[in-house]
């Protein structure tokens, strides 16, 4: 295996990735941008989370605290997993609003305050310079593991350097080729999704070769793992936890991951496909770490450095090619991670550092005059210049150490002092600015303070003294021991008070601030994002030309994009040509494309520097609040509306309904009254011809004249009936009103009902009341309710009790009988008229009486109803204690 | 008259969203809740999960989340464009 063929391997592989991305980017150019627009792109894209210290460090972590490696994949596993939860929301943020990092996403949230945005980019660069190095250390150690004697001191920093400017010329060729306004990267993108791959193959064909090339198969490697030195492995319960939590914070908050899950998402459908694909991306990349260490503790000499097994192992095999390969692996993982990452720091600081500043000394004119897009792209590549060389400065001033090895977790906990500001952010309403910027500085204040400086060792930055009493002997200050409380591992006791302190500090500063205006009405999209489908209508503005703002947006996005946004404006607007009115909702659209480019924070600092009005009033936030309000209420109206108008349509449903029937029941009414008139009136004429008959004898005769008399009686009382009836229901009864004892209306009711030898009537139950009502109809009522229980009830002995009782203000008189009753199907029917059950001759009535009764009972403004259940017949009267006015 | 008719079916189709969503929320707690697991269980004395005992249930459980993922990935994205 020479050196020389590595060396060219490596650059041909270069090139092949340089090619691919030149591709991606010429095709997406043409818009056949299907194929890098797919989720699988997506899901490898991800992959940067894996850089060389996963893919060389995690065999190294495994060898020294065995399964506890797992940690750093099982936190972005449940990320992912629970995509429902944060990661949805923080891609629909993204989209909406245009985000372009997790500077962006914090300045933009807390009113797009430009000194969060500082502050947070600083942050990632402390954070990311140091992973920057341990990449290239990754590489240069890689390198020197098959150069002849290795690569030591200047040969070594030589080589880092080299692969640090190729870095550089890539990122700067991909990455700032176009201030695109949605700040994606085709090429990039689709170039980190091969080495994903790559460095996917290279382990696996790796650990393949170990499991049964060097060993015999899985039985085999599970015996020599349980015999290794790593089965002697204890779970630390406080690295455990913590470090699963840790790689779920890194994971949303490292600015290389914020880039390639938000801002490179093309489809937020892509995150299903990622949320089980990738976790099945992360165990593949694991699954075999375990064997690659125990095999390399067993077979490699004493002090091999165990990171390094994924080379070594299969070079003192004597398998030169896998060897390459797996170097191809690590070298993808190290770009990888250094080309987004670099893309990410270079955006934040030109769009957080550099243009705030330039813009303040530019002064009032730069939006017009100054030339905004060259600025940008200048200012992105020599910050990603910056960043590199300030990676490649690190790792020359730390000589390479093995301290490296351990920066990798200490980076995790800085990047991860954004995560309560950018939760409480997305889910909070109540989070200001104020709140946001302490719980950052307070928590990176103790990150740097107990483990970024302690990082460098006793002697480095802090003396030993200091370490092991605290500054100036105060205990509770010791870095590594804050508060006294001592024994803790350093990097959990670094994530458990840094994320406690700024947490506590974000909420209880949130707590007792107030947000701008401009914060809240941010707040309010952003938490709700999901509730506001279209874009929230903004504000403003005094008097601006468009045509200055045609001139600020060519500069920032380019003449073609800018012209072609604003003539689609004016189309919109029903106008010709190329300057649309700055009405507010074009001013908000506007500004939120800039953003894409420039950030939130300098997006609304140049479109306010135009239009003049540079901050958003409370009146100007009420009136959006009202407008709101009134579109709620207009829905609302509009419901109730429809509302209103189903229930009438049922009113007049049922009206119909009964009016069919009622016109139903009239056409039976004549009928029933044709067919009762008719009987007495055919027998009184069939009688009459026969009277006419002179020969019949004197008592032939009266007998005749007899049954004349009662059909004639009987047509007499169905006509009063009928009329009596009528009268009750059109209302035109008139009542005479008297005060009378109930007891004595009903003995005379029975009295005058004359209850024959066949009808016994209980002894009365119940106390006797005054009732102030039309005596002589409500006796009717009885009466006829006790002829038809004579009448009717079909008992041997017939028996009829009356009750009297007092029900909540009124009286009710209850009629039972002891006959077997009325059958439930009949009871609706009964006060119904010609309503008869029986047969008329047993009846001798004409089915009036209940019908009559019911419209006595209106008249009276009380009731009679069927009572069921009581052992027979029985029909309950009720009637108002007083009849307070006597009907007209 | 079919005005009347609450809509059934379209009613029982929101609330099996609903609990789609639900799903997905509970998902992750009940992983890291299966994660936890290695917290407490012996690694000496009698009855020790040995190393191999604790890879196979690790990796176990991952990849019994990650076929939940995968059965809950085609439901939620119906529901987001629904």
């Amino acid at each position: 295996m020479s050196f020389n063929l590595l060396i060219t391997v490596s650059l041909g592989y270069v090139a092949f990735l340089f090619a691919i991305a030149a591709l991606a980017e010429r095709r997406a150019a043409r818009g056949q941008d299907a194929w890098v627009h797919s989720p699988w792109i997506y899901t490898l894209s991800l992959s940067v989370y894996c850089t060389a210290w996963t893919f060389y460090g995690a065999v190294g972590f495994a060898a020294r605290s065995g399964l506890e490696f797992l940690t750093i994949y099982l936190g972005p596993t449940g990320v992912l997993i629970g995509w429902w939860l944060v990661l949805r929301k923080l891609v629909r943020i993204g989209k909406t609003q245009k985000i372009t990092s997790v500077a962006d996403l914090i300045s933009s949230r807390f009113g797009k305050s430009t000194s969060l945005g500082m502050i947070v980019t600083l942050l990632a660069v402390i954070g990311t310079t140091p992973y920057i190095a341990l990449q290239l250390q990754s590489v240069v150690l890689a390198i020197s593991v098959f150069a002849d004697g290795g690569l030591v001191g200047e040969s070594a920093a030589q080589t880092a350097l080299w692969v640090a400017a190729g870095l550089a010329v890539f990122t700067i060729l991909f990455g700032t080729r176009n201030l695109d306004a949605n700040e994606r990267h085709h090429g990039v993108v689709m170039a980190i999704a091969v080495e994903a791959v790559v460095k996917l193959l290279a382990l696996l064909a790796v650990g393949i070769f170990v499991v049964w090339g060097i060993g015999g198969g899985i039985a085999d490697i599970a015996e020599r793992i349980d015999t290794s030195e790593i089965a002697d492995w204890q779970v630390s319960q406080g690295r455990w936890i913590g470090l699963t939590f840790l790689s779920a914070a890194a994971f949303l908050c490292l600015p290389r991951m914020f880039q390639v899950l938000v801002v490179e998402n093309a489809d937020e459908h892509h995150m299903a496909t990622a949320s089980w694909a990738f976790p099945g991306y992360l165990l593949l990349m694991s699954l075999f770490v375990v064997p690659i260490a125990v095999m390399g503790l067993e077979l490699l000499p004493e002090g091999a450095n165990p990171d390094l097994f994924v080379l070594t192992l299969p070079l003192s095999q004597g398998q030169g090619g896998l060897a390459l390969f797996a170097f191809l692996g690590g070298f993808s993982s190290a770009t990888s991670m250094v080309i987004v990452a670099a893309i990410a720091l270079a955006t934040m600081a030109s769009n957080h550092v550099v243009m705030p500043i330039w813009l303040r000394f530019q002064g009032q004119q730069a939006s017009v005059t100054g030339d905004v897009r060259h600025v940008l792209l200048l200012s992105r590549r020599i910050s990603i210049v910056a960043v590199l060389f300030l990676g490649y400065l690190y790792y020359y001033l730390s000589g390479g150490s093995e301290a490296l090895a351990a920066i990798g977790l200490i980076s995790f906990v800085g990047v991860a002092q954004a995560l309560p500001a950018m939760l409480g952010g997305i889910f909070w309403r109540g989070a200001t600015r104020h709140g946001a910027a302490a719980g950052l500085l307070l928590g990176s204040a103790v990150w740097v303070y107990a483990l970024f400086l302690p990082s460098f060792g006793a002697g480095g930055v802090f003396s030993e003294t200091m370490l092991a009493h605290g500054p100036w002997g105060i205990a509770w200050l010791r870095p590594q021991a804050l508060f006294g409380i001592a024994g803790i591992d350093p990097v959990v006791h670094a994530v458990l008070w840094s994320i406690l302190l700024n947490a506590t500090a974000f909420i209880v500063v949130s707590l007792v601030t107030f947000p701008t205006p401009l914060e809240r009405l941010q707040g309010a999209q952003m938490v709700n994002v999901f509730d506001l489908a279209g874009e929230t209508r903004r504000i403003q503005s005094q008097m601006v030309e468009s045509e200055d703002l045609l001139i600020m947006a060519q500069r920032i996005i380019g003449s073609v994009d800018a012209q072609r946004l604003f003539q689609r404006e004016a189309i919109r607007q029903g106008k010709l040509g190329f300057l649309p009115d700055p009405t507010p909702d074009f001013l908000a659209r506007l500004e939120r494309e800039l953003a894409g480019s420039v950030g939130a924070a300098t997006a609304h600092a140049m479109v306010t520097q135009l239009t003049g009005s540079s901050a958003v009033t409370v009146e100007e936030l009420l009136a959006v609040a009202d407008e709101t309000a009134q579109i709620m209420e207009y829905s609302n109206q509009l419901q109730a509306k429809s509302d209103e108008q189903d229930r009438t349509a049922r009113q007049l449903r049922r009206a119909n309904d009964k009016l069919t029937a009622l016109s139903r029941q009239k056409d039976a009414f004549l009928s029933q009254i044709s067919h009762e008139l008719r009987t007495p009136m055919t027998s009184i004429r069939a009688f009459s011809e026969i009277l006419r008959d002179e020969s019949l004898a004197g008592d032939e005769r009266r007998k005749f004249a007899t049954v004349i008399y009662d059909e004639t009686t009987r047509l007499t009382r169905l006509l009063d009936d009928l009329l009596d009836l009528s009268v009750l229901e059109n209302g035109q009864v008139s009542l005479e009103v008297q005060t009378a004892s109930l007891g004595a209306v009903l003995d005379r009711s029975l009295a005058a009902a004359t209850p024959g030898a066949r009808l016994e009537v209980a002894p009365r139950r119940g106390a006797d009341v005054v009732v102030e009502t039309d005596v002589g109809r409500l006796s009717q009522v009885f009466i006829n309710l006790i002829r038809n229980a004579e009448k009717y009830c079909d008992a041997e002995a017939p028996t009829l009790s009356i009750r009297v009782r007092q029900i909540q203000g009124e009286v009710a008189i209850d009629f039972i009988d002891n006959g077997s009753g009325i059958p439930e199907a009949d009871r609706d029917v009964i006060f119904e008229k010609f309503a008869r059950l029986t047969d008329t001759q047993r009846a001798g009535g004409a089915g009036l009486g209940l019908a009559i009764c019911r419209e006595i009972m209106i008249a009276l403004q009380g009731t009679i109803t069927y009572l069921p259940g009581q052992g027979g017949a029985a029909f309950r009267v009720t009637l108002p204690v007083r009849l307070a006015m006597a009907a007209e | 008259m079919a005005a009347d008719k609450p809509p059934v079916f379209l009613e029982r189709a929101s609330y099996r969203r609903r609990r789609i969503a639900d799903a997905a929320r509970v998902l992750p707690v009940f992983g890291g809740g299966l994660v936890m697991v290695p917290l407490i269980w012996a690694r000496e004395g009698e009855g020790a999960v040995t190393t191999v005992d604790a890879f196979l249930y690790i990796f176990g459980i991952w990849a019994l989340m990650i076929g939940l993922a995968a059965f809950m990935a085609p439901l939620l994205k119906r529901i987001g464009r629904g």
